[in-house]
């Protein structure tokens, strides 16, 4: 795996918004036909970028007795997570860093989110974004021993925490075949993590708009670009863990993790619509009585064939 | 020369954030001051070569401090700092008993005469850790094993007001009336 | 850079850790102090891996104050809320009853 110097640190913020903006507009069209609406796709793939230049332009809401520096430090701190978080993600056969610690550096930045929502969720002094925040707290809580899990059952396969040796280690075989497990439960905490989907009480309409109901212009831009960042980091990662990386017939290797992302993007995509929000004190028990034991006997079952 | 640039800056930010956390009034901005405090000195475990250490303290540090800033809004009395009150006791006594500790410390550092660097660094700390604790060293990590499953019953133990009994009725029979019901209908 | 001016920020993470835990009255606050002291210790030990003894062991004993560190924060949080729920407490001098 080749790795990246300073310009691929410049180019990666704007490639993954790019690619976030497409799914973005995808989306909306596609929520264009699912509510029957008279309006052309076209017009309705148009709206995020109406709704970006309003967002620009919009006064930035001030709150009385609020927490302006943690307030904005959090809300600046998730882009900044999945930016950290998708240094590690490979392109092919390119990356811009290939750490050592690869597994464990993606898993302590995208854990950043929790910092992130919860001040964001704590600055403006309002009850709502206070809800929001501790119930992604909570959420965290949930899915995140599941998900460390799962990452580690793909390092314990490929025997390495660098991302390059864990798509190498794949050459034969897809960690898919072997961890359905493993994919499945990080699938769901991808979601998770990027409240996202079933996932998005944080942000829940119940509490209208939970820890973005207080952002309004820049601010809220900046939030919930960071979320559509995490959802691509996210969707993006399950590529060289479980996937593959690059490897496909025909296609080159970049070309191929670029449609692998998609299809894992249009999967999460899909499951927002499909499923309502799920509620916290229900997932928490099924994440630890259900995912937790689950994937610790995935972890099990890899690590006896890697011995054996 | 960037090294020693980023030693002082990691380090006069660590100081910094970590008298903060005594300073401040709001029990969130304590909290996050700690956190940067400790992320500071993660930063210089990295700069020191110890990859896994440094990125797993900023792992578990961002979910402690997380965790901790809960309680900490939950047990004090004024935890926006809207009201700025002191909770202190015998400041001046903690003072000159922790400056005592600083000067004694600072001096020793400088007197005692270090020895020279034993061995080699190794190219790949993760792996020298790794097979330390799976080898020579198994029976620290099974001990420490032990102790963090103790400290999770115990914490329990503790921390909890609704036993078993509490939730099925004394013969465990009936159906537990959980003021909140849970996913896998128990 | 050398393992003195590391020592030395250890030992002032320590003090400020120190200082904090013997001053604050409430429980959460001394716990803070408590952690930025192994904080302090953090530092030293790299260090001292770093400069004095590189061997594997030096990084095991990272890895042990982290684990204290956590069930310091556990087993803390754990007695605070016991302490709370029996008589409505969480300051240090109204917990004091070892003292008489």
């Amino acid at each position: 795996m080749t790795e990246g110097t300073g310009w691929a640190v410049l180019v990666l913020p704007l490639a993954l918004t790019a690619f976030a903006l497409l799914a973005l507009a995808a989306d909306a069209a596609v929520g264009v036909r699912v509510a029957h609406a008279r309006r052309s796709v076209a017009a309705a793939a148009a709206d995020p970028w109406r709704e970006v230049a309003r967002l620009l332009v919009g006064q930035r809401r001030t709150t009385v007795a609020a927490d302006g520096v943690l307030w904005r430090s959090g809300v600046v701190t998730v882009p900044l997570a999945a930016l950290l978080a998708a240094l590690v993600l490979p392109l092919g056969g390119f990356a811009a860093a290939d750490p050592g610690v690869g597994i464990v550096w993606f898993n302590a930045m995208e854990i950043l989110g929790w910092a992130a929502l919860w001040t964001a969720g704590w600055g403006p002094n309002s009850p709502l974004s206070l809800i929001g925040g501790y119930r992604f707290v909570a959420q965290g809580m949930c899915y995140e021993l599941p998900h460390m899990f799962a990452l580690i059952t793909a390092a314990t396969g490929a025997g390495t925490l660098r991302v390059g040796g864990i798509v190498d280690a794949q050459a034969e075989l897809w960690f898919v075949v072997w961890m359905p497990v493993a994919f499945v439960v990080y699938l769901i905490s991808a979601a998770a993590m990027a409240f996202w989907g079933p996932f998005d009480a944080p942000l829940g309409r119940d509490l209208s708009g939970g820890v973005v109901a207080e952002l309004s212009g820049v601010d809220r831009l900046v939030l919930l670009t960071g979320r559509w960042l995490l959802v691509v980091v996210a969707a993006g990662m399950a590529v060289p863990l479980f996937l593959g990386g690059g490897r496909g017939p025909l296609l080159p290797a970049w070309l191929w993790t670029l449609v692998k992302t998609a299809l894992v993007l249009t999967f999460l995509l899909w499951s927002r619509r499909r499923f309502p929000t799920v509620r916290m004190e229900r997932f928490t028990e099924v994440s630890w009585l259900v995912l937790l034991p689950l994937t610790i006997l995935q972890a099990l079952l890899v690590a006896l064939v890697v011995l054996v | 020369m960037l090294t020693a640039v980023l030693f002082w800056l990691f380090g006069v930010s660590a100081v910094v954030f970590g008298f903060l956390v005594f300073r401040l009034d709001s029990m969130a901005r304590v909290t996050f001051a700690l956190l940067a405090s400790f992320v500071f000195v993660a930063c210089e475990v990295l700069l020191l070569g110890l990859s896994y250490l440094g990125v797993v303290i900023v792992l578990m540090m961002v979910m402690e401090m997380v965790i901790m800033a809960v309680f900490m809004i939950m047990y004090m009395m004024n935890p926006a700092g809207l009201m700025p009150m002191a909770m202190y006791h015998n400041k001046p006594g903690a003072m000159s008993v922790s400056l005592g500790t600083f000067v004694v410390l600072a001096t020793g550092t400088f007197l005692v005469d270090w020895p020279e660097s034993r061995g080699s660094r190794p190219s790949d700390t993760t792996k020298a850790l790794g097979e330390s604790l799976m080898g020579p060293q198994m029976l620290t990590m099974m001990v420490l094993g032990l102790v963090l499953f103790a400290t999770i019953v115990a914490t329990v133990v503790l921390a909890t007001h609704r036993g078993r009994y509490d939730r099925f009725g004394d013969d465990l029979r009936a159906r537990p009336d959980d003021p909140v019901p849970g996913g896998v209908r128990r | 850079m050398n393992l003195e001016l590391f020592l030395l920020l250890g030992s002032g993470l320590l003090a400020i850790g120190l200082y904090g835990a013997l001053s604050q009255q409430s429980v959460v606050m001394l716990m803070m102090g408590l952690e930025l002291m192994f904080n302090g210790l953090i530092v030293a030990a790299a260090a001292f891996w770093y400069y004095v003894a590189p061997v594997a062991e030096g990084q095991v004993l990272i890895v042990v104050l982290m684990v204290v560190m956590a069930v310091e924060m556990a087993v803390g949080f754990a007695v605070v809320t016991a302490i709370f729920r029996a008589r409505d407490v969480d300051m240090t001098d109204m917990a004091a009853d070892l003292r008489e």
